[in-house]
């Protein structure tokens, strides 16, 4: 089937499979920093946004995104720049082995956009979605709210 | 709350070098925050083909017959593997590190629910997936055996009936320390405090699965395999014993590893079922498992029937310790524990405390699970032995009358008694457990805790302290005592300073996310004056870093961080020698500050270890080799011997059985702190880990040996929602034979925390009487605890 998607700012056109899990086309079109971690929903390794909402997307179709935007941590930077989560994660060591790192940029990045001030509940909650199994969350909470103290000073 | 210091106090080198002590921020961080990591799966080759593997529904049956004929015929499948073909080629078993063998895919029976019995290889993932349901495999069931009290029973059905001379499912016994001296102090006790527990079977679960591309060249005969491999080098030579493959043209990659915490030590079936596929079929091969296929049959941990006895003398002195393990091995012995020592570290159940007698005695049962006891985010074993004591000694503290803290203040080994001789035959390097005691105590201010829970009590309410005193034993380890299948476990550090002061460092270990790229360039820094960011370290490929046993049991910082260090000093010697050369002077007459040589007392005559790196390999002194650059295999003289407090602070609701965690408080000394940033990073890592093993974490077996667990739907890792907001603080007590000071902090938090949040939960009930719940401490069995103890 062919679908019809903007990635990272691009449009594309592909031919896929009906079945093909929306994980497996991103990281098909070399955009693998997009990880899969559990297949059933529950860790989101493979959040991406999703028209600006955060979708985890090992349980979507590739034909489920026809006519949507989709950005994955290949686009969060801006003009070149780090994008204000990814500057603060690795002020605040909110990451050590990186796999869970962009799903949870991008989960924290679609908080931050709703609410640039959260507190910490917020952002456990807005996170609690998103497994990392190195960090404890603490720094990750640190750094959600620092990236949060970035875009406001801006 | 956490105390996250930007550098810690004791500094030789300016923020601009970022020596010893200082948290700089992680070289490895800037792909990772990009996206532009290089994990396992996202490695592609030309022409590579996928593999899938198909594995057993049942935990214990005679294999019947395999039809792959329907599979083999399906578009885009080029082959499908089984252990009849392995078999042709003499692979159809394979050594584990543990010295027993392994099925790589079945041939004649299965021994787990999950076990490989046939691989498809195909040009998508999807049409291999889709092809393993039409293999047909005939089985005939055999009764499961899911614990070692079944597997050791009398006539219980033999699992291993491959190996000649087996006879029962016993897979090893091993005792340590005297046990007639130790029976003598029980006949002498007052009192004997026994704890009979089960720490459950659990799984490390790294976010990443593991998975391999294997590229063997037919022409040339190169193998390559892109592995998730935390001990590439040992991995390479297992395989060369394996496969009878020549050593030198295998290349193991390890790139980025999604987290490792002991689940990518063992060699997995699936890796050399890849490697076979891609020597068979000329293609590169990739496979990648699923979650399941993670849970079911990769690396499981614990799963340790325990019993623990403590004798103790009318004043509250422990006088000795006896403990008996029965070990789920699963059915086949792959973990991969040193050869001399079956049950690992667990000797160093004695703990923190100074008494002459213990005895331990273990046996390892096979069973029908998949092959578990890898050292989940632990020296092999020590989590458990640091739970057992840490449990026995709030317990015999009860049973005597005494506060808990004060019990532990009576019975510690005081800073004095180091080197300490354990009964067990470690010799503790250093420590001062009480203070590091004293000091968690007063964050939490314990005797005002104390004085709230009689309070709390009086109102009805549950609140509960508890508290784990833990020593560790890491950094595996001298070649005297310690080996993997024969090879020592000494790691190394190749170090070259090219023409313009920049530097190569070179490891036999390797990262999982613990930062080595930074902190090992710090070492570098400290010793030599370049710039932390002017160091760039590489790790995991094993053509192009020096041999090692690779990085698990907190062994990177101990073992390849002083061979890290000791091989810039080497060189900065040498360094001495050019300066003074340059600087026309003798090289006793200089002096040393971090980043440059001057002349003593003419602190204007100098050269910069720039300076020296171009003069090097533009002009050397006649009689020195031209270069900087050397190679140094450390063979520690002794482990080391993390230790801390940590301080749990609970309330259980009496009606639910639910608790809830009000503070964790770590007080940690792993010596020398390299990256103030990072060590508290790990910490936080554990404490995590041991919340998850004391509140939902765990795999349990079905009769039948169906696995319960088996997706991140059942298997309950905690998140940020329910994880506890953790109060670090230190002490700093230096390893005395570390070349700094380090003693190495990986895993500190999971082995010492889960007695601290267990303890507290049962002191929150320990008026009622109430001395055990095994973990995991879910809902209904400390409501059950509560309503058995008030019953009663």
């Amino acid at each position: 089937m062919e679908i019809n998607v903007t990635l990272n700012g691009t449009q594309r056109t592909d031919d896929v499979e009906p079945r093909q899990l929306l994980v497996d086309y991103i990281r098909g079109t070399g955009n693998t920093g997009t990880h899969i971690g559990c297949d059933t929903t529950s860790c989101g390794a493979c959040t991406v946004l999703v028209d600006g909402t955060p979708m985890k997307t090992c349980t979507m179709f590739a034909v489920q995104a026809t006519g949507k935007s989709l950005t994955t941590v290949e686009g969060l930077k801006q003009n070149g720049a780090l994008h204000p989560i990814q500057a603060a994660f690795k002020e605040k060591h909110g990451l050590q082995c990186g796999f869970c790192t962009p799903g949870m940029m991008l989960t924290s990045a679609a908080l931050l956009e709703e609410n640039p001030d959260p507190s910490e509940d917020d952002v456990r909650w807005a996170i609690s979605g998103n497994l990392c199994r190195c960090t404890g969350y603490v720094n990750i909470v640190k750094a959600v709210q620092h990236a949060g103290e970035l875009i406001r000073e801006n | 709350m956490t105390t996250t210091a930007d550098q810690s106090p004791h500094l030789h080198t300016p923020p601009e070098i970022g020596g010893v002590g200082h948290s700089v921020r992680r070289h490895e961080d800037d792909r990772f925050i990009q996206g532009a990591g290089n994990y396992v799966d996202d490695v592609e080759l030309p022409g590579m083909l996928h593999m899938a593997i198909l594995r057993s529904p049942v935990a214990h049956a005679k294999i019947l017959s395999i039809d792959t004929s329907e599979a083999a015929a399906v578009d885009g499948v080029v082959a499908v593997v089984t252990g009849e073909l392995m078999a042709e080629h003499n692979l159809a078993w394979m050594p584990t590190l543990s010295g027993d063998t392994q099925a790589v895919l079945a041939t004649d029976k299965v021994r787990f629910q999950g076990q490989e019995v046939a691989a498809v290889v195909a040009t998508d993932p999807y049409v291999a997936r889709d092809a393993l349901g039409l293999i047909f495999v005939d089985y005939e069931e055999l009764p499961a055996i899911t614990s070692p009290q079944q597997s050791l029973a009398e006539g219980a059905v033999l699992i291993r009936d491959d190996k000649e001379d087996q006879t029962d499912n016993l897979a090893y016994e091993w005792e340590s320390g005297d046990k007639a001296v130790t029976d003598q102090a029980f006949a002498e006790a007052a009192k004997i405090v026994t704890l009979e527990t089960h720490y459950p079977r659990s799984h490390p679960s790294p976010l990443e699965t593991c998975g391999a591309v294997a590229d063997v060249n037919p022409a040339s005969g190169q193998v390559t395999i892109y592995m998730t491999s935390q001990a590439p080098h040992a991995h390479r030579t297992v395989f060369a014993l394996v496969a009878g493959l020549p050593e030198q043209n295998i290349r193991i990659i390890s790139p980025d590893i999604g987290g490792g915490f002991g689940n990518k030590v063992p060699v997995y079936p699936g890796y050399v079922i890849a490697t076979a596929a891609s020597l068979l079929i000329g293609k590169p091969v990739k496979w990648v498992e699923s979650r399941t296929e993670n849970l079911i049959s990769t690396g499981f941990a614990r799963d340790y029937h325990m019993k623990g006895e403590l004798a103790l003398n009318n004043e509250g002195r422990i006088l000795g310790l006896r403990t008996e393990i029965w070990s789920d091995q699963g059915a086949f012995f792959a973990d991969a524990q040193p050869t001399k020592f079956k049950a690992g570290l667990f000797h160093i159940v004695t703990g923190s405390y100074d008494y002459p007698a213990a005895h331990v005695v273990a046996r390892g049962a096979y069973t029908n699970k998949a092959p578990g006891g890898v050292a989940y985010r632990c020296s092999f074993r020590v989590t458990e032995a640091s739970y057992m004591i840490e449990r026995l000694v709030q317990n015999a503290a009860y049973e005597i009358g005494m506060d808990p803290a004060e019990f532990r203040a009576l019975n510690f080994i005081k800073p004095e008694q180091f080197p300490y001789h354990s009964p067990t035959g470690f010799v503790y390097d250093s420590g001062d457990y009480e203070g590091a005691m004293r000091k968690a105590l007063g964050i939490v201010d314990y005797e005002s805790l104390r004085k709230e829970q009689v309070t709390a009590r009086a109102e009805g309410r549950l609140l509960g302290i508890g508290m784990a005193s833990f020593t560790e034993v890491v950094g595996a380890g001298n070649s005297q005592e310690y080996d993997i299948l024969g090879l020592k476990m000494f790691d190394s550090a190749e170090l070259r300073v090219h023409p313009t002061g920049k530097a190569i460092l070179k490891l036999g270990v390797k990262s999982q996310g613990q930062g080595h790229e930074t902190t090992f360039a710090q070492i570098v820094a400290e010793e030599l004056g370049i710039p932390a960011g002017d160091i760039k370290v590489l790790e995991g490929d094993t053509d192009n870093t020096p041999y090692g046993l690779g990085t698990y049991a907190s062994r990177s910082t101990p073992v390849a961080g002083a061979a890290t260090a000791i091989i810039s000093r080497t060189l900065r010697e040498k360094a001495r020698k050019i300066a003074a050369h340059l600087l026309e002077a003798s090289a006793a007459d200089l002096d040393w500050e971090p980043g440059k040589f001057f002349v003593k007392g003419s602190p204007d005559q100098s050269v910069t270890i720039q300076d020296v790196a171009f003069a090097a390999y533009t002009n050397p002194p006649p009689e020195e080799e031209p270069g900087l650059e050397g190679v140094h295999y450390y063979d520690p003289p002794n482990m080391t011997y993390p230790f801390g407090t940590y301080v749990v602070v609970v309330e259980v609701d009496a009606e639910t059985g639910e608790w809830k965690v009000d503070r964790m408080i770590a007080v940690d000394d792993c010596g020398v702190r390299i990256n103030p940033m990072i060590v508290d990073g790990q910490i936080m890592g554990g404490l995590t880990e041991g919340f998850a093993a004391a509140t939902n974490q765990f795999i349990t077996f079905d009769d039948d040996g169906n696995c319960i667990g088996s997706s991140f739907m059942d298997y309950l890792v905690p998140t940020a929602w329910e994880t506890p907001r953790f109060e670090l603080d230190e002490t700093v007590t230096p390893s005395p034979h570390h070349p700094i000071g380090a003693k190495g902090v990986g895993e500190s938090a999971t082995v010492g925390s889960p007695a601290a949040y267990v303890n507290a939960v049962i002191d929150a009930l320990a008026h009622l009487g109430v001395r055990n719940i095994d973990m995991p401490l879910l809902p209904d069995r400390v409501w059950s605890a509560i309503q058995d103890a008030e019953g009663g």
